[in-house]
């Protein structure tokens, strides 16, 4: 006889029930909607409710429904057309200080939400959006550090009063010259003394007398992992500016950065915003020389020639005041006097300190704001990526300074208040430590997310079905149980999905569909033993019972052995190569358990019980 | 129902000097055409700007490869993806353009051409990222065959373990020789199913192999020939069975998965097909060849206790 103990019956009902379950919100349907968020100093209230309502009617779109959830306003659609053409009429009633962002909102009986059960995280591959891989340009971090060092190392000879001949990079270090071994030594000292950080080498050459410095390997890991975390917060708060509803921003590997933006629709936007490195820099004119004998070549040494954005050439002091990492806020607005588009500035204590004492030293002279624009582009030179970095500096704005100021103050003298805005975006937004280049895109739109969920979800129908048919067919009532089984599986793979809320992708359709074909395996191993027992002249009982336990350890090896391919495209694999090794690896595990334990299940109630004289196999 | 008699006695190792032949032929023709011809790689591997625009009628080629040269892209490669209403562009890097913005610039042309025009897909990838994704997927493949190397080693002896990845090998030579021979494009998707072909076609070896072992533990007389080809016969049914059904769901996938699974799927589907012919006879041969015998299977005295824990 071939009974199975209570508790083995009770777990595969358990499994059973508790995979239908947390299956369930997948069938529910997803409503296109809308996530509005405020900005800054605005707030979401049933005000903002009721203004996005009115201008919905207004429009002649009809929503679902709307609620206030996390300090956000949810607008749900019927459809994604409506979900579209009401982006402009929500962004004009709202102005500027809301961002609105595309989503996909399941609609769930609340018994279900309350059981934690959602429905699966689909991939940008199918509910569209942009995915954008971001390098954090290392070398430049480093070079832009040991500038930092030139500069201070300068500053502390001059204050320790210890004369040097010259001060210049060379490579990977900073070389200071001395007259003799004597100033050499005292700096040497002094500057071990300061930068512990630096690795410090004494070197004669000839006349010369030189100090090496160059940074430790601990402290270049540092710089860049500095680079790297700032570049992931400067990103992250231009996301936010973005308005996206659940962006993702994570490192990947040790230079790159990963940015998700499901529902993004404009990459041209969004490619301009991550992509530029822009920065300021405030620096005093340089009034003593004269500008066309610069223009000329005759740049004097403490000086440098700059164009405005007209091309008109302007001279200005080699020395910066204060630079775009010292910006803590910025926001545009207008000139009281003037009318004028401005962007007002924030700076922080350092800052505000120097600006200060420049400014008090030079009250009626002109300052000059830089603005520095970073671009990386790689070209294929025979055949070769290489790296061309080019960075557009120009005057924005020179004025006088009319009276000594510090921590805030504003820059007027831009084009529109559309510049403005800009400008005051990504200056709030941060300076960047290093450029950045994006070295990947992979954009979704919207119509193409929805048929690759279509064409997948009827690719696995199909699939599952043909695969029923033949199995029915060909094992009679021994496949109409593996029918079951395959059915069972299917929705334990799509419950240990919702509930991991792993990333499914088309990829991971796929390997669902491959699952179905390979799920039956074990029944095709475990059914065709039975038949060969049957063959053999063992009773049906023992048939059943030594099928089984025969073909036991051909679908464990057999199993594991697909098992180490998924692994290994798991770590290998990015985006939707990791939804494909996800849903294989799960789809092995489950199918292992419905086809062995499950069909073995229903086959003892079937059989189990009862003398029996012939299989349906 | 049965498509076959269970005690087939078809005679696969005495056949198994024409089935290297026609191995070795497969192979031969697969490296050369690698070599020759090499593959039509995706922009996954080489980099590049792909752009797909979605148009709301059947549209011309002519017409979009001249507005787009108009808007100077001259040697941009366009076709027809899937439907005559979408179109698959893929742009060449430009000097005096940054690569992320190809594809704005792209599209904005083809929105020119029709105003309706809709952004399906844009795919940019840079060279370096490229070159990694070579490197490493070189790797994967490696890591895959030497992970399953030793699993094999361990479970059951290194003839078996060399002979299954002996069939392996041959798997993906050919899969991927095809995709060279018909220049087919290989892209990311399709290095992934390369992986998975070699999970399914280990999967058939061992089902093969564990009968090999079986047999050879309990049939007292016969040579290795006579006892492999049994083997071979018993398992014939389940290895064509399920071949039979991935197939199944694999040609669903390739008629009604999209455009864009196409490459995945038509991979598998070579894979499981040549997978299925090497579990038969190259895995077979190959432990025939390096002389497996009774006296090496009968230490390991584990595998029936694993057997005992099953439901």
């Amino acid at each position: 006889m071939n009974r199975y103990p209570l508790w083995k019956n009770l777990l595969v009902a358990v499994v059973v029930l508790l995979g239908g379950l947390y299956a369930l919100p997948n069938i529910f349907d997803q409503d296109p909607s809308m996530e509005v968020s405020a900005q800054r100093d605005a707030v979401i209230d049933l005000a903002t409710q009721t203004r996005v309502e009115a201008a919905l009617q207004k429009s002649g779109i009809s929503s679902k429904g709307m609620s206030i959830n996390n300090g956000k306003l949810l607008v749900r659609f019927t459809t994604s057309d409506d979900q579209l053409k009401a982006m402009d009429p929500i962004a004009a009633a709202l102005g500027e200080n809301y961002t609105q962002a595309l989503t996909l909102l399941p609609d769930l009986p609340g018994w279900l939400s309350g059981l934690g059960a959602e429905p699966m995280y689909l991939g940008l591959d199918l509910r569209g959006g942009i995915h954008v891989l971001i390098d954090v340009d290392m070398e430049s971090a480093l070079e832009q550090a040991l500038e930092r060092y030139s500069s201070d190392i300068r500053t502390l000879l001059r204050g320790e009063k210890v004369r040097y001949v010259r001060i210049g990079r060379e490579g990977e270090a900073v070389i200071v010259k001395f007259n003799n071994a004597a100033k050499r030594d005292e700096a040497s000292g002094i500057i071990g003394e300061e930068f512990r950080s630096l690795i410090i080498e004494d070197l004669d050459q000839g006349e010369d007398f030189l100090v090496k410095t160059s940074l430790s390997p601990s402290e270049s890991r540092d710089v860049k992992k500095f680079a790297l975390q700032q570049n992931i917060t400067t990103l992250r708060n231009r996301v936010n500016a973005l308005g996206v509803s659940e962006p993702l921003i994570q490192q990947q590997g040790d230079r790159r950065i990963v940015v998700q933006l499901p529902g993004a629709q404009d990459p041209a936007k969004v490619k301009e915003l991550l992509g530029a490195t822009a920065t300021l820099e405030y620096r005093l004119a340089d009034t003593e020389h004269s500008v066309e004998d610069a223009v000329n070549g005759r740049v004097p040494p403490g000086s440098r020639l700059y164009r405005e954005r007209d091309g008109q050439p302007v001279l200005l002091k080699k020395q910066v005041i204060v630079t775009g990492d010292q910006i803590v806020d910025a926001s545009s607005g207008f000139d009281q006097r003037s009318g004028q588009p401005a962007v007002f500035v924030s700076l922080d204590g350092i800052g505000a300190k120097r600006m200060r004492r420049m400014t008090n030293e030079n009250v009626g002279r002109p300052m000059a704001v830089v603005f520095i624009e970073n671009r990386t582009t790689t070209r294929m030179v025979n055949g070769q990526p290489e790296k061309v970095r080019s960075k557009v500096e120009e005057v924005i704005s020179i004025a006088n300074i009319l009276e000594p100021f510090g921590r805030r103050f504003q820059t007027t003298g831009l084009d529109s208040t559309e510049e403005a805005h800009d400008l005051a975006l990504l200056l709030r937004a941060g300076a960047l430590a290093a450029p950045i280049e994006i070295v990947e895109e992979r954009t979704i739109g919207p119509s193409l997310g929805q048929d690759n969920i279509d064409q997948g979800f009827r690719s696995v129908m199909i699939g599952l079905a043909l695969v029923m048919v033949f199995m029915a067919v060909y094992y009679r009532v021994f496949g109409l149980v593996a029918n079951l089984a395959l059915a069972m599986n299917l929705i334990l793979v799509v419950a240990l999905l919702s509930l991991l809320q792993a990333t499914l992708t088309l990829p991971g359709i796929a390997g669902i569909v491959l699952t179905v074909g390979m799920a039956v395996d074990a029944n095709v191993l475990i059914f065709e033993r039975i038949r060969e027992e049957i063959k053999n002249g063992s009773t049906p009982q023992a048939s059943i019972q030594a099928g089984y336990e025969k073909a036991f350890s051909t679908i464990i090896d057999a199993n594991v052995t697909t098992l180490i391919a998924a692994i290994v495209l798991f770590s290998f694999g990015t985006g939707p190569i990791k939804g494909f090794a996800i849903t294989l690896a799960l789809g092995i595990l489950t199918s292992m358990f419905t086809a062995i334990v499950g069909t073995r299940a229903v086959i003892n109630l079937i059989y189990g019980r009862k003398r029996v004289k012939s299989l349906a196999v | 129902m049965q498509l076959f008699k269970h005690d087939t006695h078809i005679d696969f190792m005495g056949k198994r000097k024409l089935a290297m032949i026609l191995s070795i032929l497969l192979i031969v023709v697969a490296l050369g055409s690698i070599v020759t011809r090499g593959l039509n790689l995706g922009i996954d591997f080489t980099g590049g700007t792909l752009v797909e625009v979605g148009f709301p009628a059947a549209v011309e080629l002519p017409s979009v490869r001249e507005k787009l040269s108009a808007e100077g892209f001259g040697d941009a490669v366009v076709q027809h993806f899937g439907t005559s209403r979408d179109v698959l562009i893929r742009l060449a890097p430009q000097a005096d353009l940054e690569s992320a913005e190809l594809s704005d610039r792209a599209f904005s042309a083809m929105q020119g051409l029709e105003s309706s025009a809709d952004l399906r897909r844009v795919e940019f990838v840079g060279p370096q990222v490229g070159d990694e994704l070579t490197n490493d997927g070189g790797l994967a493949m490696l890591y895959a065959l030497i992970g399953i190397l030793i699993y094999v080693g361990l479970r059951f002896e290194y003839r078996f373990a060399v002979g299954a990845v002996i069939a392996l090998i041959h798997d993906v030579i050919i899969t991927i020789g095809l995709f060279s021979l018909f220049q087919v494009e290989f892209d990311l998707p399709v290095l992934a199913a390369v992986l998975a072909v070699i999970g399914y076609s280990l999967n058939d070896t061992i089902v093969v192999y564990d009968r090999i072992r079986e047999n050879f533990r309990k049939i007292r007389k016969g040579d290795s020939e006579k006892i492999i080809n049994s083997s071979l016969n018993q398992t014939l049914s389940r290895t064509l069975v399920t071949s039979m059904t991935t197939l199944l769901v694999l040609l669903s996938l390739f008629f009604f998965g999209g455009e864009i699974i196409h490459g995945f799927a038509l991979a598998l589907i070579v894979g499981v097909v040549i997978g299925t012919y090497s579990s038969i006879y190259v895995a077979g041969s190959a432990i025939l060849m390096m002389g497996v015998s009774k006296a090496d299977l009968m230490p390991v005295k584990k595998e029936d206790e694993a057997a005992d824990e099953m439901p």
